[in-house]
């Protein structure tokens, strides 16, 4: 399951994690996230750390990050950012990036 | 609800139609002109041409062939596709519903050299102002384009109420209606910002236009920059990701010819075309049933 991110968890989830994660920052009215979306869950079920950042509900988190494109993703490493992808991105490079 | 629309008109487009047709389906195919066709003075590798034809003969003949089979084709412009079962289509003449598209096209890249474009991507350079307009609500923002589809895009980021400046590059306006936003007709010389989009810098003033989000549209919108709007995957190279049947990754949007990639040849064009048209027909099929 992908973890719902929220200004009161994105510190204590992403940023102070020992481990890689992926956020994506989403709308449910953009179509490429929509395609995006199930790609994500089966990463998730698959053991990867995912997490979803709803831009319509969190503008804060939106404007921190700079986020002008969704779907944008971020891959955080151990709370640093690493990886900033945007647009549709297929499962194998994902997973090449998580490695 | 149409069961199949064809976006293009050249040999990838109508061999699809023929094939659609034949299955016993009634295609609607959208021709907006003969594109990369144009280009080729003299077609002399392609199977059964005693003597060479010229791009525009071949693609002539193509659309004579496919309404002498009752095929309809309109001259149209499409601006956007969206859906996510079905999907709606909107063009210069309306809107249309369809089960399935095939893209086709062609390609029609048009990367201008603008300094900091490449750079700035994802940093308020965008594809997609379906996508992206919300982040630009009572900003000022940039549509890079001269044409119809330059005036959707602008229009889009409107409602949501961006401050939209249309910035043509050097070239002459070319809108079908009205363009209701200011318009600058100087050609581009570099979007600047280091993190972030800040402005664009043009020929005719020496300050840069303040701006934080650029929108490019230029020409018509092709195969790729729909693909790309709707979620579907693209190569490496910015083609649209199909599979041997021609499917892309969305059910029910398929492509063929040069916006696939590969061999950018009138054969390879006609075979993508005969494949889409068959995996299409056969999907529309499947979803009657279901």
């Amino acid at each position: 399951m992908e973890m719902i991110l929220s200004s009161e968890n994105f510190d204590a989830e992403v940023l102070k994690a020992d481990k890689k994660v992926l956020v994506d920052f989403w709308a449910t009215w953009c179509g490429p996230c929509k395609r995006q979306g199930p790609i994500l869950s089966e990463l998730a079920a698959e053991g990867y750390i995912i997490g979803k950042v709803d831009v319509d509900e969190q503008p804060d988190l939106a404007q921190q990050f700079q986020i002008r494109n969704i779907p944008t993703m971020i891959i955080f490493n151990k709370g640093q950012e690493e990886q900033r992808l945007v647009g549709l991105t297929p499962k194998d490079k994902l997973i090449e990036l998580l490695a | 609800m149409e069961q199949v629309v064809i976006m293009g008109a050249g040999p990838a487009g109508i061999s699809a139609a023929l094939y659609v047709k034949r299955a016993g389906l009634d295609p609607l195919v959208f021709n907006h002109g003969i594109g990369a066709l144009a280009k080729a003075e003299k077609i002399e590798n392609y199977y059964g041409l005693e003597r060479p034809l010229s791009g525009q003969e071949l693609f002539d003949r193509g659309i004579a062939q496919a309404k002498a089979l009752g095929i309809r084709i309109i001259d149209t412009e499409v601006l956007e596709i969206s859906g996510f079962d079905t999907f709606e289509i909107k063009t210069t003449a309306g809107t249309f519903e369809a089960v399935s598209v095939i893209l086709a096209s062609g390609s029609t890249r048009k990367s201008p050299r603008i300094k900091g474009l490449k750079e700035l991507e994802g940093r308020g350079v965008s594809y997609c102002a379906i996508c992206d307009a919300f982040f630009y609500r009572r900003k000022p923002v940039g549509v890079l384009g001269n044409s119809d589809y330059a005036l959707h895009e602008a229009r889009i980021l409107s409602q949501t109420g961006a401050e939209v400046t249309v910035f043509t590059n050097g070239m002459e306006p070319d809108f079908s209606s009205d363009c209701e936003f200011p318009l600058v007709t100087a050609k581009a010389v570099s979007v600047e910002g280091n993190e972030v989009v800040t402005g664009i810098l043009t020929e005719d003033k020496s300050d840069p236009y303040p701006i934080e989000g650029l929108f490019v549209a230029l020409g018509t919108a092709g195969s790729t920059e729909i693909a790309r709007q709707m979620g579907a995957e693209l190569t490496e190279k910015s083609d649209i990701r199909v599979n041997e049947l021609m499917e892309s990754t969305i059910p029910g949007i398929f492509a063929a010819g040069d916006c696939t990639g590969g061999l950018l040849q009138v054969a390879k064009a006609v075979h993508d075309g005969a494949q889409a048209g068959l995996t299409a027909a056969k999907y529309v099929r499947n979803q009657k049933k279901a």
